[in-house]
């Protein structure tokens, strides 16, 4: 028996408003692709390129309680947020980030990397040293390439030390798009 | 995934949904199926955290199901609102026919045989969405049948 478009929406907006779910997620089209955008209570937890969402959902019950919804309403502030971003009139993103399953070293280089300002890019060695492990530029690469909420925090404004754009667990084509937009990188590279 | 692992509610959620909607309107008519799917999902993610291991979930989907129904029953008598008016629904169901026919068997009954030849549940499955044992829920079916046929009869 099939349920009614509007019975659904009436449930999953209505789980969320009660606050029972461990994480509320949407999909949402940008001009990268569409985004899998998941929440918690304490902020944005997710977003992930080319989701397959029942893996993702997987994956979410594992890291914060097996309550995982598709849920769009408290994604809003994130969406939003990025549609801002990509149509060139947000610079910064005003969004809680949950960063509850980090480990304690990827925890310090993705919030040095929450630091790297808008329309610049820096390189895994600085991003290692700002970190305090200097040496620590390959692991560096690691944390950004399992970056969970990438764009929100900037990981396509890292780079190699030559100015080679390096990786991108988006690919590198989407760290290129995310780079022009902020007229951060120099037509020649 | 393993059967042992709880899944995302949303699994859960997509996979039981439409069982426990039929249950629902074959208990309760169209209209107040809807308010008590909500209110059975809402119970579902209250314990959903308390759940140990992901077995049996269609059973205890449908018994969070029909406990939200009888609830509803009980306030309907209490109020004596009238019945819903099961033959005003506009559209054919999966399972309009079952429901037709089981319409005016004991709640219990009905919701037994609904649950066995609407759904082909094993007798465990439905006791333990009735609440009961699966040997309760096989006389409750059979004795829903053993109705049917006699008023087939009459």
């Amino acid at each position: 028996m099939t349920v009614s478009p509007e019975l659904d929406r009436s449930f999953r907006a209505a789980a969320a408003a009660e606050g029972l779910l461990d994480v509320a997620y949407a999909l949402h089209d940008t001009p990268v692709g569409r985004l899998l955008v998941a929440v918690t209570d304490r902020g944005v937890c997710e977003i992930h390129y080319d989701a397959d969402p029942a893996a993702e959902a997987d994956r979410l019950a594992r890291a914060f309680g097996s309550r995982v919804l598709r849920s769009p309403r408290p994604t809003d502030a994130v969406r939003r947020q990025l549609d801002e971003y990509f149509a060139g009139t947000r610079r910064d993103f005003d969004l809680e980030v949950d960063l509850r399953p980090a480990r304690e070293f990827g925890r310090a280089v993705l919030e040095q990397l929450a630091l790297v300002p808008y329309g610049e890019v820096t390189t895994y060695g600085t991003l290692a040293q700002r970190a305090g492990r200097p040496r620590a530029a390959r692991a560096v690469g690691a944390v950004m390439n399992r970056n969970p909420v990438p764009i929100v925090l900037p990981c396509h404004r890292v780079v190699g030390a030559t100015g080679s754009l390096v990786g991108y667990a988006g690919g590198l084509d989407r760290k290129r798009t995310l780079l022009e937009l902020e007229r951060a990188l120099n037509p020649s590279s | 995934m393993d059967v042992m692992t709880v899944p995302p509610f949303e699994r859960f959620y997509e996979e039981q949904q439409g069982p426990v909607l039929a249950q629902l309107r074959g208990m309760l008519g169209r209209d107040a199926a809807d308010d008590a799917f909500q209110e059975t999902f809402l119970r579902a993610l209250r314990a959903y955290p308390s759940l140990e291991h992901g077995r049996h979930l269609r059973a205890w989907a449908l018994q969070i199901a029909h406990n939200v129904a009888v609830d509803v029953l009980r306030r309907r008598q209490a109020t004596s609102v009238e019945v819903p008016d099961l033959e005003s629904i506009d559209e054919p169901l999966p399972y309009e026919e079952l429901r037709r026919l089981t319409a005016e068997l004991p709640e219990k009954e009905r919701a037994a045989v609904f649950l066995r030849y609407g759904y082909d549940l094993s007798y465990e499955d439905i006791g333990a969405a009735l609440g009961s044992s699966s040997e309760a829920a096989r006389q409750a079916a059979s004795s829903g049948v053993r109705r049917l046929r006699k008023r087939e009869l009459s």
